[in-house]
């Protein structure tokens, strides 16, 4: 048997001590497992900012370009629309000053985007996931005689106006997502990084 | 018995000889990887005389940018040529079949060549190149004999000839042995320049058939040491149970 | 069988009620008795369910990343060394850990055979151990084919052939094992899938089986003394301590040991020289070209010699043949122990110099053949292997003589500490 009785304090705090130390060496063990379910640099680099040419798009004309596997829409809007969308009646869409949708800083405005020629969007309804055709005549059949030109998504119904801002009534919750984008110049717009650090 | 079992793995290893297929002595390469500014020479001899030929496809040039301490776009400027993005690996215009007509084998990818043939390997063959009239390249090397690959770094070395001592082995055949070089044209490089020169660009070959290389004994001492800790923990806890046990 | 009014109401109790949670903590745990005297030898068991779990979850995170596909195999073992996070360091301990795998349970097979744990009543561990040590050897094997360099597609390409050898059946097995006329992607997948799964299961199982087993007859001990013998009035081995907390607490502290010599090779020389990660195995597996030097990793070495060792035509039967042969009956001599070894005693501490001699002689000659495992042949290396393969065999068949005529020491009634 023991020559000593046992301390039990001296146990409890060795046992302690022991725990903890291994707890601590037990997360620093689960960090490079965490931390490898995190995008690889290949993921990341698939995922990299995209050029969009924009020299040849016409007024009125959208272009679809992929960027993460998502489509993005560059719209070059007319004069025409510019001016309906000043005079939109925001009674009529669930978020007109895009509070709740997901925009960067500079298209937090009426057209939601960094110049008012040109509209940067996701191409994706904020409702289930499909994506908008693109109806910019006003009074387009597919939409009623009250239409001013916009999107439009075929799955459940739901309409979005030339700036991408959800209209009341739909099933969709928010404005169509603008992503960080930058112009790189009069012809060149780089989509998926902004000026002030990459997406 | 324990020593027993560590003296027998000790021969093992040191048996592990540096020889070459031919049993020639390599050199050593003295690479030293915490020698950024060496690494990036490296990259640089790299991309301006290897790329055309070699890739390297499984090292990302923003990944050499970030952990050689050189900015993206100074990388872009220039290591890259303008068609490559920044976040893609190291990869050439040659097809596989062109590079099989034009040498006779596709040049191999580079990425690992570091961890298959070794450092020493590599250098002793940057530094092995002579000239011989019966190869098509106008040259042979010493450590790779009838090597496809030119010498593609002769501006900087010059060329230079091998000289064979005729020797004979002990069962009576004549071998020739080498003896040593001479310079038949000085390059751009001094010699010991261009031993430098190798030394990095091996250094950074080194670098990218392992790029955690950087990190690994850093972060292993730490390891370690936390261990240590750990240990003298336990063992107290183990001492302080034990005295139970007689 | 308890009633739920028996358990105290709390969470513990809750399960203890449903499931034998405290019946199988005190059995196995808190009032298995272990014997007080174990030794540097006795830390490998627990070492090497240790090494398991490390293989098994690295396993896991690596086939998250890696493509069991010959076009993409050793692009994505590169991927996952550098554009994974942390993805080397995972792979270094899954590398690391195979080798230390073999090393523990070498050094855990020692134990046996000093102690003479595998005589009865303890012949049914040995055995279960040794198809542990078979089914270790399968999964070894098979992971190493997965990165699909050089040395894995040769290394299989010979090993598989070595089925080939067997007459009348051989080449309809090969055939059979490789799914293909050659090693191939198919091979791969095939292997990738028990590698994987089948495996690790039977694994896992075995070692559950190894375990129960073993705490069925309990833990022999250094001195070979049957602790079971004495005990006190509560039914508790008088030189026995209960397994927790005394051997988890004198184990944490060999983990640990054990752990920072583990974790100097993953940091600081993953390689080991090229025995752990081979240099050819740096380049991408090509059925059109041999490398010079085909060995197969080191833990495989001894019986490699022995297969080498056989270059006689004996009777009408292929030299090869006899070297598969010879072989496999090196690795299955080792499931006879119990029934070959007619000493009365247990441990080598109370055996004569008959038996200690013959030990030593066998272990260094296994040593020398894995030493020779990885050297290129020549004459003299040859009958080095030679020599050593007849006294490898020699220990086995010879030991119903030796060890009955050995001249043992009186074993002690108490074990020594």
């Amino acid at each position: 048997m023991r020559d000593d009785a046992v301390d039990p304090r001296r146990r409890r705090f060795l046992t302690g001590t022991t725990v903890v130390i291994g707890g601590i060496g037990a997360a620093f063990t689960a960090v490079p497992f965490v931390s490898s379910f995190q995008p690889s640099a290949r993921a990341k680099a698939i995922g990299a900012p995209v050029e969009v040419d924009i020299s040849k798009l016409e007024s009125g004309q959208r272009l679809v370009q992929k960027w993460r596997g998502k489509p993005v829409w560059v719209v070059r809007r007319t004069p025409e629309m510019i001016e309906t969308l000043k005079s939109f009646d925001p009674a009529t869409l669930r978020d007109a000053n895009s509070e709740k949708s997901e925009q960067p800083e500079y298209a937090k405005n009426a057209w939601r985007s960094e110049k008012p020629e040109y509209l940067v969007l996701v191409g994706i309804c904020t409702h289930l996931g499909c994506s908008p055709s693109y109806l910019p005549q006003a009074g387009a059949p597919e939409v009623g005689s009250t239409w001013q030109g916009g999107f439009f998504c075929p799955c459940h119904g739901s309409k979005f106006d030339l700036a991408g801002r959800v209209f009341d009534g739909v099933p969709a919750p928010s404005n169509m997502v603008v992503p960080p984008y930058q112009f790189l110049s009069d012809t060149k717009i780089m989509v998926g990084e902004d000026k002030g650090a990459a997406a | 018995m324990r020593s027993l079992l560590a003296t027998i793995l000790l021969a093992a290893f040191t048996q592990f000889a540096v020889a070459s297929e031919g049993g020639l002595k390599l050199q050593n390469a003295n690479v030293n990887l915490s020698d950024q500014a060496s690494l990036q020479r490296g990259a640089k001899m790299f991309v301006n005389y290897c790329v055309s030929c070699h890739s390297a496809q499984y090292m990302r040039y923003n990944r050499v940018a970030a952990d050689l301490g050189i900015p993206e776009d100074v990388m872009k400027a220039n290591l890259m040529f303008t068609t490559d993005k920044v976040g893609e690996p190291m990869l050439i215009a040659m097809r596989p079949d062109d590079g099989q007509a034009w040498f006779g084998v596709t040049p191999p990818d580079l990425s690992v060549v570091a961890r298959s043939r070794g450092a020493d390997w590599l250098y002793s063959y940057l530094n092995g190149f002579y000239l011989d009239p019966k190869r098509v390249s106008g040259v042979n090397n010493l450590y790779f004999p009838n090597a496809a690959m030119p010498h593609v770094l002769w501006e900087l070395q010059g060329l230079k000839r091998a000289v064979f001592e005729s020797e004979k082995t002990h069962d009576g055949a004549t071998v020739e042995v080498f003896e040593k070089f001479e310079t038949v044209r000085p390059g751009t490089l001094s010699e010991v320049d261009y031993q430098r020169a190798t030394r990095d660009l091996v250094s950074f070959l080194v670098y990218v058939g392992e790029p955690a290389k950087l990190v690994r004994y850093a972060l292993g001492i730490k390891v370690i040491g936390f261990l240590f800790i750990f240990f003298l923990a336990a063992y107290a806890l183990k001492k302080e149970y034990w005295k139970d046990v007689h | 069988m308890s009633t739920n009014t028996d358990k105290p109401a709390t969470l513990l109790g809750w399960v203890d009620a449903r499931f034998p949670l405290m019946s199988l903590w005190n059995d196995h745990l808190a009032k298995y008795y272990a014997p007080k005297n174990f030794n540097f030898w006795y830390y490998f068991g627990a070492l090497s369910l240790v090494v398991f779990v490390i293989q098994v979850l690295t396993g896991i995170f690596l086939v998250m990343n890696y493509k069991p596909d010959a076009a993409s195999a050793f692009g994505s073992v590169e991927y996952i060394m550098r554009d994974v996070e942390w993805g080397w360091l995972i792979r270094y301990l899954h590398s690391t850990g195979a080798s230390a795998f073999f090393i523990v349970i070498y050094l855990h097979m020692t134990r046996a055979l000093l102690y003479g744990s595998y005589k009865q009543p303890r012949e049914l561990v040995w055995i279960l151990g040794m198809c542990l040590y078979l089914a270790l050897m399968a999964e070894a094997f098979m992971g190493y084919l997965l990165p699909w360099g050089q040395m894995s597609f040769w290394g299989a390409q010979v090993i598989i052939s070595l089925f080939g050898a067997i007459p009348v059946i051989g080449g309809t097995l090969a055939e059979w094992i490789r799914g293909d006329y050659v090693v191939s992607d198919i091979t791969l997948n095939r292997f990738f899938s028990l590698h994987v799964i089948a495996l690790p299961f039977a694994i896992a199982g075995l070692v559950f089986l190894h375990i129960i087993a073993l705490h069925e007859v309990g833990s022999n001990n250094p001195d070979g003394v049957d602790i079971k013998k004495k005990k006190d009035e509560n039914g508790k081995p008088l030189d026995g301590i209960a397994f927790h907390p005394y051997y988890t607490v004198k184990d944490l502290v060999g983990l640990t040991v054990f752990l920072m010599l583990f974790s100097a090779v993953v940091f600081f020389g993953p390689e080991m020289g090229g025995y752990f990660l081979e240099a050819n195995n740096f380049i991408p597996a090509n059925p059109m070209s041999t490398p010079q030097h085909i060995a197969p990793v080191w833990y495989f070495t001894p019986y490699y010699s022995i297969l080498r060792a056989n270059t006689i035509n004996f009777l009408w039967i292929d030299a090869k043949v006899w070297g598969v042969v010879f072989m496999g009956l090196g690795v299955l001599s080792f499931f006879f122990l119990p029934w070959l070894d007619r000493s009365p005693v247990r441990s080598i501490r109370y055996r004569g110099g008959l038996y200690k001699t013959a030990l030593t002689v066998f272990i260094i000659c296994f040593l020398i053949l894995g030493y020779l495992g990885v050297q290129p042949p020549t004459e003299t290396k040859t009958l080095v292997a030679q020599v050593c393969t007849v006294i490898y065999f020699l220990f086995f068949l010879l030991m119903p003589i030796y060890t009955k005529l050995d001249k043992t020491k009186p074993v002690p009634e108490r074990v020594t500490m």
